[in-house]
């Protein structure tokens, strides 16, 4: 298909509505609006279903519904959004039930502010919710891959039985980018498991309950499992001028951005600087790091936040090579000009 | 007692096989529990009208968190609070499916408050069977919304006091008081006269539904002989003689003959037809591009654009961005977004680039074209050494005072109303930059413009205006 200059918040829903998503629930919220606004324009149009919901936690809570139907369904928010979504995400992932959730970071904590930030990355990396559960989480960076990963979100929350978040911030959201987007095929999934209101589905049961602590135990197990063979085959990163570098550097969303035209000058300069840019957050590229800490020097995690992603490199890392740090926060974007200093402060 | 009423009813399952444990033959509730008598009556209602297959039970959190024990549906168990909207979200799946919501009163009356009553607002084709038995008998018995004044519980020790808890909430009246529900009563477990009317109530609210007719709620008054402290007779008595009069049973809404079956259009497109309606399409005008042979401080330029909110900001980056990429190169658009706008300015940031773009946000900008005062004297320092200022002279009485920039003042605003309307200045600074940069051509602008402007009758206008800024910098220029 032709490019289309398109935000990226509206190339989710088109993704989406490609990749077989039926049912859009959802509650407005700056930075993550136009989503829904797309959603209500285009699910109609296709004899889907959009539905605004009277609050995040409805929302999700619709989703959980639709899902446990066998629908493809999403919603879509920011971080206090998220916030309230949290409860839904946990059954969800309990009932082991395919949800696609969109998170454009914005500034926290509380009401915070509308600015990109990345404050939510524990809450939506870590579970988030009670128990014992992750959830997967794609990082977009440009509009093309809003499309690419919300389609691919479908297919993996789908595949694993698992809610999955499409993770990135209010400048990813709401920039416009050319983004080609596939033509539409068949997209047919078989779910035996889903309450499909017929007699085939009649003895099935979705359920996070189990009241039996030994069965509740193999059901985490079950979980866990499954979240390990999630780290085993489904991490995704993105890698740039990494092959002489001393110094890695870090960073998701706008950050990797920033982090790529820092790189280029740093590199006229001289300096051997590269990025790993994990796509996916959960699970985390844990084995590249390790592989990287062994040939580089040090590493560099930049992060709109007060070090959140950074605890996870360290973890990866523990304590083979330094790992810098520099962040901006309250929705102020670092400069490439700030990341640069920063480069030229570890290296000199 | 309850073990009797309870034995295989229709639509139940013959075994309990989700129950854990050995037995599988006994429910779970306790003697003299309403929660049971209400089950059979549902599992009676869906077998008779035919629906068994087609329905799904939605289980509440409360004592009756095992519903899906028993009946041989489609089962989902819900968060508390939430089976309205868990409803919702089926039933738009799969609007052929018959949803039933099953809710104690703290689940629905509290804890779910919202969610009940914009499912009942939204005219939801569910139907809701409501357990009230003014108390929270699966915690162990603590005060519920619908707790009567002066009864104790374990959170009320000394009575419900209407000082500290007010008035117990009476659901169907506030359900009522909605346009869209179309079916509401309230009933009570106590003797046959009122298990019968408690029947015909279910299987009306259910046939509601199959008639697609909307939102129908049943409220039941049962018993809760554990949460109460009291044995199982005293407990129905309790409800006819405390409950009742508060509760009063009856029918709250019927406008099931003023109400015409609705249920949303099932539609089948084809992939080419999808990709119709998403505005996709096999191929876009293209008018190949080359800055190699332009002055060096022009070539990729990274652009701010600012004014006044109104001032067509945004669409101008909007054009520039669509007009690159039809030149084939790489481009990226970025807004000032949300309250920053609604303070009256707005600007954007553009990059138009033969590689692909790392940063989208312009700090040094090489473009500036400032629409006001204001923002001419904001971004002018950002601006690189060397780098293009556009400025509306119409707004802004002073130039810039650096030297170091090509600065080409443009009446944008006079000119735009010179052409029939102030709006289209910023089609003027569009004109203007092309013909002092030939970053992107006349041609592709043109073609952006019939991509970016909706109202197709204002485009000859906007032409019009990016002419006159192409002609104004080819008079100052000479
Ligand atoms: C979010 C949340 N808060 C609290 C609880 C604990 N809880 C379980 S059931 C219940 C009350 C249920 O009362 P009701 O809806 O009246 O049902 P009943 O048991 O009386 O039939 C509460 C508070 C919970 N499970 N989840
Ligand atoms: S506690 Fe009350 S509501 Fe729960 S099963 Fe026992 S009698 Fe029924
Ligand atoms: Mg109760």
């Amino acid at each position: 298909m032709a490019k289309e200059l398109i935000k990226g918040n509206e190339a989710v829903i088109k993704g989406a509505l490609l990749a077989g998503c039926r049912n859009y629930f959802g509650y407005p919220i700056t930075p993550a609006s136009e989503i829904a606004h797309a959603a209500s324009k285009y699910f109609p149009l296709l004899g889907r279903s959009f539905l605004q919901g009277e609050s995040e936690v409805a929302s999700i809570n619709m989703c959980y519904g639709a899902a446990s139907a066998g629908v493809r369904t999403m919603t879509a928010s920011s971080g206090p959004g998220i916030s309230l979504k949290q409860e839904g995400i946990s059954y969800a992932a309990g009932s082991e039930l395919p949800i696609v959730i969109v998170d454009i970071q914005r500034g926290g904590p509380g009401l915070g502010n509308i600015a990109p930030e990345q404050g939510d990355y524990n809450q939506v990396t870590k579970g988030g919710g009670h128990g014992n559960y992750k959830t997967i989480v794609l990082a977009p960076n440009c509009a093309q891959e809003m499309c690419d990963l919300t389609m691919l979100a479908f297919d993996l929350a789908d595949e694993y039985r698992t809610p999955v978040y499409v993770f990135t911030d209010g400048y990813i959201g709401q920039m416009m980018e050319p983004v080609e987007f596939p033509k539409a095929r068949e997209i047919k999934v078989e779910k035996d498991w889903a309450v499909w209101g017929n007699r085939e589905s009649r003895d099935n049961l979705i359920n996070s309950i189990y009241l039996e602590p030994l069965e509740l135990e193999a059901h985490n197990q079950k979980l866990q499992d499954k979240y390990q063979l999630i780290e085993e085959k489904e991490v995704m990163f993105d890698t740039y001028r990494l092959d002489d570098a001393e110094l890695v550097t870090m960073g998701y969303g706008i950050v990797s951005r920033i982090l790529k035209t820092a790189i280029d000058k740093a590199r006229k300069k001289g300096l051997k600087v590269g990025l790993l840019r994990p796509i996916t957050l959960f699970p985390f590229p844990n084995k590249k790091i390790q592989e990287l800490g062994n040939r580089v020097n040090s590493f560099l995690v930049v992060e709109m936040s007060n070090g959140q992603m950074v605890q996870d490199v360290k973890l990866a890392l523990l304590g083979a090579k330094p790992v810098y740090f520099y962040n901006r926060m309250g929705g102020v974007v670092p400069t490439v000009n700030e990341v640069l200093n920063k480069i030229e402060e570890i290296l000199k | 007692m309850a073990k009797d009423i309870l034995r295989k009813p229709k639509g139940f399952n013959d075994v309990y096989f989700n129950k854990p444990g050995a037995d599988k033959e006994n429910t779970h509730y306790c003697p003299g529990c309403g929660h049971g008598v209400v089950h059979k009556l549902i599992a009676e209602a869906l077998e008779d009208f035919g629906v068994a297959d087609r329905a799904i039970m939605i289980s509440p959190v409360g004592c009756s968190v095992f519903v899906y024990y028993y009946f041989a549906t489609g089962n989902v168990q819900a968060a508390h609070g939430r089976a309205p909207a868990v409803a919702t979200g089926l039933k738009r799946a799969n609007p052929d499916s018959i949803v039933i919501s099953y809710q104690g009163d703290g689940d629905l009356g509290a804890i779910g408050g919202n969610n009940i009553l914009q499912a009942a607002n939204r005219g939801e084709n569910i139907t809701v069977i409501f357990v009230n038995n003014a108390i929270y008998g699966m915690t162990g018995g603590q005060m519920a919304p619908t707790t009567l004044v002066g009864q104790r519980t374990m959170t009320t020790p000394y009575g419900r006091s209407v000082e500290n808890e007010g008035y117990p909430i009476k659901i169907c009246e506030l359900l009522a008081s909605l346009e869209s529900p179309a079916y509401l009563e309230r009933t009570a477990i106590t003797d046959v006269k009122n298990i019968m009317k408690t029947r015909l109530a279910i299987r009306k609210a259910i046939k509601v539904q199959i008639d697609n007719k909307g939102f129908s709620l049943v409220e039941i008054l049962s018993a809760c002989p554990s949460g109460w402290r009291m044995t199982p007779r005293k407990a129905k008595e309790w409800i006819t003689t405390n409950m009742m009069p508060y509760f009063k049973p009856g029918v709250y809404k019927d406008v099931l003959n003023e109400r015409k079956p609705y249920a949303p259009a099932k539609l089948n497109l084809s992939l080419d037809e999808i990709d119709e309606k998403l505005g996709l399409k096999e191929e876009a005008p293209s008018f190949p591009g080359d800055m190699s042979g332009l002055k060096e401080n022009h070539r990729n330029p990274r652009i701010k654009v600012a004014g006044f909110g109104g001032q067509g900001v945004l669409m101008l980056g909007n054009v520039l961005a669509e007009a690159g990429m039809l030149q084939g190169y790489e481009v990226s658009w970025l807004p000032s977004y949300g309250p920053e706008m609604r303070g009256g300015t707005a600007n954007c940031q553009v990059h138009i680039d033969e590689d692909k773009i790392g940063s989208p946000v312009v700090s040094d900008s090489t473009v500036l074209i400032a629409m006001n005062k204001p923002s001419l004297d904001k971004f002018v320092p950002d601006v690189v050494p060397g780098g293009v200022v556009l400025y509306n002279t119409s707004m802004i009485d002073q130039a810039p005072r650096r030297k170091d920039l090509e600065i080409i003042p443009v009446p944008a605003s006079e000119i735009a109303d010179a052409t029939g309307d102030l709006k289209v200045a910023n089609m003027v600074m569009i004109g203007a930059y092309l013909e002092t940069t030939k970053v992107v051509s006349k041609e592709a602008v043109f073609a952006a413009l019939d991509i970016a402007i909706k109202h197709k009758g204002f485009i000859p206008m906007n032409q019009k205006a990016i002419e006159q800024g192409i002609e104004h910098v080819r008079k100052i220029k000479g």
